[in-house]
């Protein structure tokens, strides 16, 4: 399994000579200033600032000052093609993509059709091989149509190219259903991808449960919604020594049962977003509705757990649920809106700014966590070093912008982020996996 | 005051200030003729996404008292069964040049959000399980009215469907800005976690009921049942229905409306003189007067005397292309 699962649109290979970067890969060891050149897509040399220099048809880039770090790698996103091309496209979603940094990324299944038969996968990776701006792969329905009812044909999809399987933006409700698919992933192989949720428990809510809700008279969606789900699939992967990822952690009592299940050596990952890290029930007072996300925007207690369950590995990765939606279907009162904010072009700024700057997480560590998404799906991991693929983000650490101020590559603008302050410009994204 | 969203944003002067106009426009229901000219030439929308006659009509009546002219808009029946958005019906709407629209809809924080889509003054009748200000300001009108001590330092107990009722978070908050102690009682199941933030407390029974000055009973509605929140309307009666074994002689009993007989109050304490309803209902009319006086004549220094007829208020400063206006033929149209 490798790079061979990702698709992405033509392009030329990059050639390319940065001179005085300061270049930060901690998997690679590196935190120094280097000269990098880039030919045929790929890292050639490494060598003493001001060594290098541009030969024959490679741009040469002066990038001191700048940090070069391996391009992220989003494990969870929303290109919401096929079916919902006026929120998103294959081509703007991805263009987004490397607007943020990120030089690869995992689209969901939840489009219209659902991504849940070989055909339409074929047809999706046809696409993408035309109009992905980054290399992208896809994740298929665990069920079909995301109903919950019978199994997609996981084997067939497998072959096709399907990274795993997720019914993302639905919980698999019934515990003997995933347990089948625990069962038949040792057949197929892929990472299943699980939306924690207990409908019964969370139905009705916009928000949070908590003195938010009780004030604005949102119905309320309590974090057991997510963490009993959380505890009993772990249980279920644990008992069927299976492979699974818990998408978009949001509170304090999941970041412990997945603790509890890493703890019992269950093969168990997960992931957080830059929202849940960074924003609180508090935020979703005034009722705007990019502020309203699925799961929703917790306590500041859940958020610290998050910072610290990324922190110590309990969390092993960013991902951003990007979740563009229309500006019409944003545009109404908040119980109506749709769920999900974009994240892509803001996910590494609003992190640095927030958490990096303040001393709250290395940025080496940020940088380890927001690359760290793509190894959980049995894909390479982003890496400086001779002979390795060109994935690289040169960033500007000191550039200040308010986030939307020059409009957004993605279709959509419904970020959660947007009118912030954010430092931590991304000036150029290399893609060449 | 540009818009009226919510009593959170309303501090004590403010609903004082209001209540006592209100208190003078209460003079002119009593006349012959009762209609004074302050809004003459003024266009009141009212917009409401759920059924509502009580409340629509009570708007109504208030804005023809104050001689505005009076649209009404229902939600059903209209564009909006043909898919048009929040947003669209506003716009469009807005081309009437509406003063005030008075808004009620079925979701939390609309009333809010239509005020950044229009200019007109937007009156909040009702946003979801959100708020229902007027009604908040109606009721302080009625117990002040009514309290021989004031509503400071009193006991009111809001009992019944806390989580599903915007009234209750109306009162919450507007009943304890007038400096009484607050306490909601209910079933475990409607009553919503975190309530307590607002500075209410909490009971899940009635034993201590006695100490309250003030029983405010919500409208219990059947379909919570089929929700499963309660096993049945003989057990809520059971358990906190108002009746005359409950009440005290000294309580002022509250409803706002419209009344289940024999589920959250008994017909005994309806028909009692302790229980206001009907005085809520005329405290309706006159608090609404002052709602759409303050937002569309009032605030002004040297206002002129609103109750005394035949001198009609100066035009809006803001909106010199309303003056000189025509009187229309008549003071109510009927759109769609």
């Amino acid at each position: 399994m490798g790079a061979e699962m990702l698709v992405q649109g033509p392009g030329v290979p990059a050639n390319l000579l940065l001179a005085d970067a300061h270049v930060l890969d901690p998997r690679a060891g590196i935190d120094a200033i280097h000269d990098v050149r880039v030919r045929g897509g790929e890292i050639a040399e490494i060598g003493a600032p001001g060594t290098l220099q541009a030969v024959g048809d490679e741009e040469a880039i002066d990038a001191s000052g700048r940090h070069l770090l391996p391009a992220f790698f989003d494990p969870h996103v929303h290109l919401r093609t096929p079916g919902q091309e006026h929120k998103e496209d294959l081509e703007t979603g991805t263009r987004a993509a490397a607007a943020g940094g990120f030089g690869g990324a995992i689209a969901m299944p939840n489009t219209d059709p659902v991504l849940d038969s070989a055909p339409l996968l074929r047809s999706l990776r046809d696409s993408a091989a035309r109009e992905a701006r980054i290399p992208i792969g896809f994740m298929a329905a665990i069920t079909r149509g995301l109903e919950g009812e019978e199994l997609t044909e996981m084997a067939e999809l497998r072959r096709e190219g399907a990274l795993g399987f997720t019914d993302d933006g639905r919980p698999v409700r019934s515990a003997g259903m995933l347990r089948k698919a625990l069962q038949y992933q040792r057949l197929c192989g892929g990472t299943i991808a699980l939306h924690e949720e207990d409908p019964t428990l969370s139905k009705g809510g916009a928000m949070h449960e908590g003195t938010v809700s009780a004030a604005l008279g949102l119905g309320g969606i309590p974090s057991v919604s997510e963490s009993t789900m959380v505890a009993r699939d772990a249980a279920l992967a644990g008992y069927e020594r299976a492979r699974v990822h818990f998408q978009h952690l949001s509170c304090v009592a999941s970041v412990q049962a997945v603790a509890h299940a890493k703890a019992q050596g269950w093969r168990v990952s997960t992931e957080v977003t830059p929202h849940h890290l960074l924003l609180t029930e508090e935020d979703v007072r005034g009722m705007d509705t990019r502020m309203k996300m699925n799961p929703p925007l917790a306590t500041e207690d859940d958020r610290k757990a998050l910072v610290e369950g990324l922190r110590d590995g309990t969390i092993d990765c960013v991902a951003t649920d990007h979740a563009p939606h229309a500006r019409e279907e944003k545009e109404v009162p908040f119980e109506q809106a749709p769920m999900g904010t974009t994240g892509l072009e803001t996910a590494f700024a609003a992190l640095y700014t927030e958490l990096v700057l303040p001393g709250v997480l290395e940025l080496g560590l940020l940088v380890e966590r927001m690359t760290a998404g793509s190894a959980l799906f049995e894909l390479p991991t982003h890496t400086i070093e001779n002979g390795e693929p060109a994935n690289l983000t040169l960033v500007d650490l000191d550039g200040e912008f308010l986030a939307g101020e020059h409009g957004w590559e993605s279709r959509s603008e419904n970020c959660c982020f947007a009118g912030r302050r954010l430092r931590g410009r991304v000036l150029l994204t290399v893609a060449a996996a | 005051m540009n818009h009226l969203l919510s009593i959170e944003e309303l501090d004590r002067t403010e609903i004082e200030r209001i209540v006592a106009q209100a208190a003078r426009f209460a003079e002119v229901s009593d006349r012959d003729i009762k209609k004074v000219p302050a809004l003459r030439g003024r266009m009141v929308l009212n917009l409401f996404y759920e059924a509502s006659t009580r409340t629509r009509s009570s708007f109504e009546l208030a804005a023809k008292r104050l001689s505005a002219d009076v649209v009404n808009f229902a939600a059903s029946g209209s564009s909006v069964e043909k898919g048009e958005s929040l947003k669209d019906t506003v716009l469009t709407l807005s081309a009437h040049k509406p003063d005030a629209i008075v808004l009620r809809t079925p979701w939390a924080g609309a009333a809010e959000l239509v005020s950044r889509w229009c200019t007109a003054a937007i009156v909040n009748a009702g946003d979801g399980k959100h708020e229902h200000p007027t009604q908040a300001l109606l009721d302080v009108y009625t117990l002040l009215k009514r309290l021989p001590g004031g509503i400071d330092g009193a006991s009111i107990w809001i009992v019944g469907d806390v989580a599903h009722s915007r009234v209750a978070r109306s009162n919450i908050i507007a009943f304890q800005r007038m400096g009484a102690r607050v306490t909601v009682a209910g079933p475990p199941t409607l009553i919503p976690r975190g309530i307590e933030a607002l500075g209410c407390e909490v009971r899940y029974t009635l034993d201590e009921l006695a100490k309250a000055d003030v029983v405010y009973a919500l409208r219990m509605q059947h379909e919570r049942m089929n929700e499963s929140f309660l096993p049945s309307l003989r057990e809520y009666a059971a358990w906190y229905q108002i009746n005359g074994r409950r009440l005290g002689p000294r309580q002022v009993l509250m409803h706002p409306g419209p009344v289940n007989r024999g589920v959250e109050l008994s017909g005994e304490v309806v028909d009692s003189p302790q229980a206001v309803i009907t005085a809520q209902v005329e405290a309706g009319v006159v608090v609404r007067m002052a709602v759409l006086y303050e937002l569309l004549a009032g605030a002004r220094e040297h206002q002129p005397d609103p109750t005394r007829p035949g001198r009609s208020a100066p035009g809006h400063p803001g909106r010199p292309d309303r003056q000189g206006q025509p009187d229309r033929p008549e003071n109510v149209k009927q759109l769609a």
